[in-house]
């Protein structure tokens, strides 16, 4: 499962660098996005990967996942999503303010 | 327990909601709500700064939660000096903003500029590196509200330049939260001070990539070279009074270098000792003398301005990747001084520029300035202050600079850049303010004269200038605090017992979920 966790992640991470590189208001957003789905998972593996388990610790349970990753997913998710919409009404406007979606403003 | 350190947290917040609904309030109730919430914020840090001025450290466990479990605020002699200094640089830039009414563009303007200092005084107070992302999300997501506002062209095309870089470096804040949390298994600084000594040397490469992970975001929080290059086009965007506040944000960047790397990354963290050294130094070097060329190389004085601000940071952090007590109570003096006075000279150059009806803040012969006796005294104080030319403060500063830098194996290349940097800049000075105040043309006849500053309005950048005077006068105290707070820097020791010490629950416990 580890391997599988890790190539998603990779996954994810790659093709958010190839949209972030693109230059262009909407691709670097989903880039983004996608960066923020990585690191996410990222971090939820950081306290190790559990499965077949309780998900808090029980009395008698010797391998249980650590909360406190998942708490700070929680936070950086909602963080992430807020950050996200901001971009997302930044880049119409810029689109309006600058006439077109080049991140430098203007066509290129 | 005493509640006071969570009070600069508390006050921003609800002030700002407050503020939120005021829509409907007349300006001057709204424009006095938020003058009297930062003045207030200007006591909790005065007062929370004589607590702990004589060496106590005070620390706050949120719901009574323990540490290192809970969310824990630490008020130690560097967070409440930079209190300090953000209250006061936040009342001087929000009564200019009050009396050059530039808030009528934004409504929202007091809001934000409340939830700018939550993000920031929340950044300072924090004991965790988890809150510490998260105070720099709120400061973040307030400070490119307040870039923006306004919504003019170049602030737009300068924000979204700002806000995707910002939040690359938020994911790589994450990414190095997450693998020494991975190995450490606590994020509270003074845990991962006795924890990360301890590491096996199976786990030291992940930690090591986690740190140098954060100092890439520090880096890029407080503009270090090569991850500057966005800093002096949005900072010379922003309305003057925004920027004049966001001359602290770079510094809450130096501020978290100056907390972790010393902390949990010192020379006494085996495996991963002073893991940022031999980078720190080289880039530091490098950004001190690219911003001194950019100061001169810049057409207008905002720009000027905001590569003053890439200059100071790279002289503050030569200071801090000194690594060493005498290195960083140069690095405290000079942050505080290097805070003040470009918060100073952005509001000065606003009010030159609005005195100069053709050519605004270019340095084109254009008519003359009519207040140009007045402006140009204040222009010329500030630029003293900013290129560290005595009597004022900047010159301690590069003084303390120099001297610490003597003993370390680089001190030639250090001295020639910091000396060298501070020539260009004096000469960048001398040849802008002359552009500004002396090559002039007749102005065209007829045409209206700018109306003399308000009185307020001249009243922020002279009480901003008052401290850096202040910073002299008073200079032995000022020094003798900054050293205070660079042996509590060096010798770490006081701080992991005040955090930690008592019986709280001891690591063994949380060892178990390994």
């Amino acid at each position: 499962m580890e391997a599988l966790f890790a190539i998603a992640i990779g996954t994810l991470t790659s093709c958010a660098v190839y949209l972030l590189l693109r230059a262009r208001t909407f691709p670097v957003l989903l880039g983004l996005t996608l960066l923020s789905y990585a690191v996410n998972l990222f971090l939820f593996a950081s306290g190790r990967l559990v499965v077949a388990s309780a998900p808090l610790t029980d009395q008698g349970i010797e391998h249980f996942p650590d909360p406190l990753p998942q708490a700070l997913v929680l936070t950086a998710i909602v963080i992430g999503f807020g950050m996200t919409a901001l971009l997302v009404v930044l880049a119409l406007r810029a689109i309006h303010a600058t006439g077109g979606d080049h991140v430098d403003g203007g066509e290129r | 327990m005493n509640h006071l350190p969570i009070a600069p947290i508390l006050l921003p917040l609800i002030a700002g909601s407050v503020l939120l609904l005021s829509t409907r309030w007349p300006a001057t109730a709204r424009h006095a709500f938020s003058l009297v919430a930062v003045v207030a914020q200007l006591a909790v840090a005065i007062t929370l700064f004589v607590t702990v001025k004589d060496g106590p450290i005070r620390v706050y466990a949120l719901g009574g939660w323990a540490p290192p479990f809970g969310i824990v605020l630490v008020v130690d002699r560097l967070a409440a000096a930079l209190l300090v200094l953000t209250a006061i640089v936040a009342c001087a830039s929000l009564l200019y903003a009050v009396a050059r009414d530039t808030e009528t563009s934004a409504p929202r303007f007091h809001a934000l500029f409340q939830f700018q200092l939550l993000g920031i005084q929340g950044a300072f107070l924090t004991g965790d590196l988890f809150n510490l992302f998260v105070f720099f999300e709120v400061l973040l997501i307030a400070s490119y509200a307040l870039l923006l506002h306004g919504l003019a062209a170049d602030r737009v095309r300068a924000a979204l330049h700002v806000v995707v870089l910002n939040l690359i470096g938020s994911a790589l804040f994450l990414l190095g939260v997450a693998l020494i949390y991975g190995v450490a298994g606590t994020l509270n600084f003074a845990d991962l001070a006795r924890v990360i000594p301890a590491l096996t040397i199976a786990d030291a490469p992940l930690a090591r990539t986690g740190a140098l992970l954060l100092l890439v975001v520090f880096a890029l929080k407080s503009a270090l070279l090569p991850l500057g290059f966005w800093l002096p086009r949005a900072y010379g965007a922003a309305a003057a009074a925004v920027a004049a506040l966001f001359a602290v944000l770079t510094k809450v960047g130096v501020y978290a270098v100056l907390r972790v790397y010393p902390l949990a990354f010192g020379p006494q963290a085996g495996e991963l000792a002073n893991v940022a050294e031999p980078w720190l130094l080289p880039l530091a070097l490098a950004t001190l003398v690219f911003g001194a060329l950019g100061v001169l190389a810049a057409r207008s004085l905002r720009i000027a301005a905001g590569w003053i601000v890439l200059y100071s940071v790279g002289s503050l952090l030569v200071a801090v990747a000194l690594f060493s007590a005498d290195g960083y109570a140069a690095a405290i003096y000079y942050l505080v001084h290097s805070t003040l006075a470009s918060a100073a000279l952005f509001l000065v150059v606003d009010l030159v520029a609005a005195d100069r009806t053709t050519a605004g803040d270019r340095l084109d012969a254009a008519d003359a300035t009519p207040h140009g006796a007045l402006l140009g005294s204040f222009y010329f104080v500030s630029a003293v202050a900013v290129a560290g030319v005595p009597p004022l403060s900047g010159f301690v500063g590069k003084v303390l600079l120099l001297d610490a830098a003597g003993a370390h194996p680089a001190a030639a290349l250090i001295w020639s850049s910091l000396l060298g940097a501070a020539l260009v800049v004096i000469v960048a000075f001398s040849r802008a303010g002359s552009a500004v105040f002396w090559r002039t043309v007749p102005a065209p006849a007829g045409a209206p004269a700018p109306p003399r500053p308000s009185l307020a309005a001249l009243a922020a950048p002279a009480a901003i200038l008052g401290c850096v005077a202040a910073l002299v006068i008073w200079g032995g105290s000022a020094t003798a605090f900054a050293q205070a707070t660079a042996r509590d820097l060096a010798n770490p020791a006081g701080y992991i017992e005040a955090v930690l010490g008592g019986d709280h629950a001891q690591p063994d416990d949380r060892r178990r979920l390994r």
